[in-house]
């Protein structure tokens, strides 16, 4: 995907138009997954969004380039006004894909959002057992759930991903969870190591897999790939800590993709406030144009004039663009730094001992995801 | 739950190749071009995957697409049916085009 097209001038590095809008809804959500990448500190519903922003900023996107909008929390089914918001997304030209953990959808909501204009569903799963799968969710009967939903998506027509995390305790399941994204009849699954921020980050001794799952994953992958040509795409996210390149961590820090948080903030990769220092605007305070093109927290690490060496004279340097800024600002201390992901890095080592310590370790118990216990006034 | 396994679309001179309905090809008016969007794909088709896939509406025939184009084109019928049945047989690999 490139985006090539330019639109007007920013102030010190060009942009090229965004081509997708990731639209955290809501942090609620009924799940408690240990490895979300939402921020520790969840937004609480009273800083939402009301419909009618939502409704404006999908516009402003759409004038701007964007093509395809991700409704994503939490749980975006949570939100009463989800039809009005994909009724919108439709009318202004978007491409929408909901990424739902589905258990709170019924037929009928289903079918409205399909009457909305909704053009594709995503549903998670955490294993391919209700077992472990509703005790990793913290949900008791959501695996059966989820599964009567995909049922529901293919009755009425509309194209279904399955998208499953990776992480120690699933990933010799693998060729099962392939297995039920054939048998619920999607056309694609996403398969995705588990990136380590927010809470998975906090839960990162007790997922990380071990050198020989994660190879082992990748031939699962590469043989499912040719068994299933043409009847299911598998779109698969290679884990950072054994590897020797950095991934281009959003295809480039604002290249092409906008991150809305509940509230209104808008990020440059969902992450992106682990990094102190860095301004961000709301989109109820400033069109989300200038945003994107001047806005402090874009600017920062766009383009190639922040970086360091290794990057700075690294032949891949506008291919990775420097992997992951938080992943450097959390490893190595300054999110200037290249990626620890890359071989290049000094900190490369220490990254993938890291990760051979706490895999090869017993699992410590997960720490759920759950908001803040409110301090209730006497 | 029921078992809802696909099997591969197979693009052969007697199909009747149709985008599905949640594919679109569409003017992108900020880059000034045609786009094909899909589940998390974005794909930008050149000037002779446009001309196919505005063909391609499940009433013609691969064969009729390749007749039509080798008309425009004045070029043999044979050489573009073969290249216009990979094609599709590419997109519907990618999910992109029904038959």
């Amino acid at each position: 995907m490139s985006a090539g097209a330019h639109i007007g001038e920013a102030k010190s590095v060009r942009a090229p138009a965004p081509i997708g809008l990731l639209a955290e809804l809501t942090h609620r959500c009924p799940l408690q997954c240990p490895y979300c990448s939402n921020p520790l500190a969840l937004e609480g519903v009273a800083s939402e969004l009301p419909t009618q922003t939502w409704i404006d900023v999908l516009a402003q996107a759409a004038r701007l380039g964007v093509l395809q909008l991700h409704l994503s929390g939490g749980e975006p089914t949570v939100r009463r006004d989800l039809e009005q918001i994909v009724m919108a997304a439709a009318k202004a030209g978007l491409y929408s894909n909901l990424i739902t953990a589905a258990v709170l959808l019924t037929r009928e909501r289903l079918q409205a959002l399909a009457e909305a204009g909704l053009d594709h569903v995503q549903i998670s799963i955490q294993a391919p057992d209700p077992g472990n799968a509703d005790g990793v969710a913290h949900y008791p009967g959501g695996h059966a759930k989820k599964l009567q939903v995909a049922d529901w998506v293919r009755e009425i027509g509309l194209p279904l991903t399955i998208n499953a995390p990776l992480y120690r305790q699933n990933l010799d399941s693998l060729p099962a969870i392939i297995e039920l994204a054939e048998r619920v009849g999607a056309q694609r699954l996403e398969v995705a190591h588990v990136q380590y921020y927010g809470w998975a980050l906090q839960n990162r001794s007790a997922l990380m897999p071990t050198r020989d799952q994660v190879m082992r994953s990748a031939d699962v992958v590469a043989q499912a790939r040719e068994r299933l040509k043409g009847v299911l795409v598998i779109d698969f996210v290679a884990p950072d800590y054994y590897a020797s390149r950095p991934k281009p961590c959003m295809g480039g820090w604002g290249r092409g993709i906008i991150n809305i948080t509940p509230s209104g903030k808008v990020l440059p990769c969902h992450a992106a406030e682990s990094i102190p220092g860095l301004m961000f605007d709301n989109v109820r305070e400033r069109p989300l144009r200038e945003i994107w093109l001047a806005s402090d927290a874009f600017q920062k690490f766009r383009g190639l004039q922040w970086m360091r060496e290794p990057c700075r004279s690294c032949a891949y340097r506008e291919i990775d663009w420097g992997g992951c800024r938080c992943q450097a600002l959390a490893f190595t201390g300054a999110a200037e730094n290249a990626d620890p992901a890359c071989a290049k890095s000094a900190h490369h080592n220490a990254f993938t001992r890291l990760a051979e310590t706490e895999s090869s370790g017993a699992s410590p118990p997960f720490v759920y995801r759950r908001p803040a216990k409110k301090r209730t006034v006497a | 739950m029921s078992d809802g396994r696909a099997a591969r679309v197979l693009i052969g001179p007697l199909s009747k190749p149709v985008l599905p309905r949640h594919v679109k090809l569409r003017r992108d008016a900020a880059r000034d071009r045609w786009t094909i969007l899909a589940p998390e794909r974005v794909f930008a088709p050149d000037a002779i995957a446009l001309a196919v896939l505005q063909l391609c509406d499940g009433a013609r025939t691969t064969d009729d697409i390749a007749e039509q184009l080798a008309h425009s084109y004045t070029a043999p019928k044979t050489q573009i049916l073969a290249d216009v049945v990979a094609m599709l047989q590419d997109l519907a690999d990618k999910g992109v085009v029904q038959a």
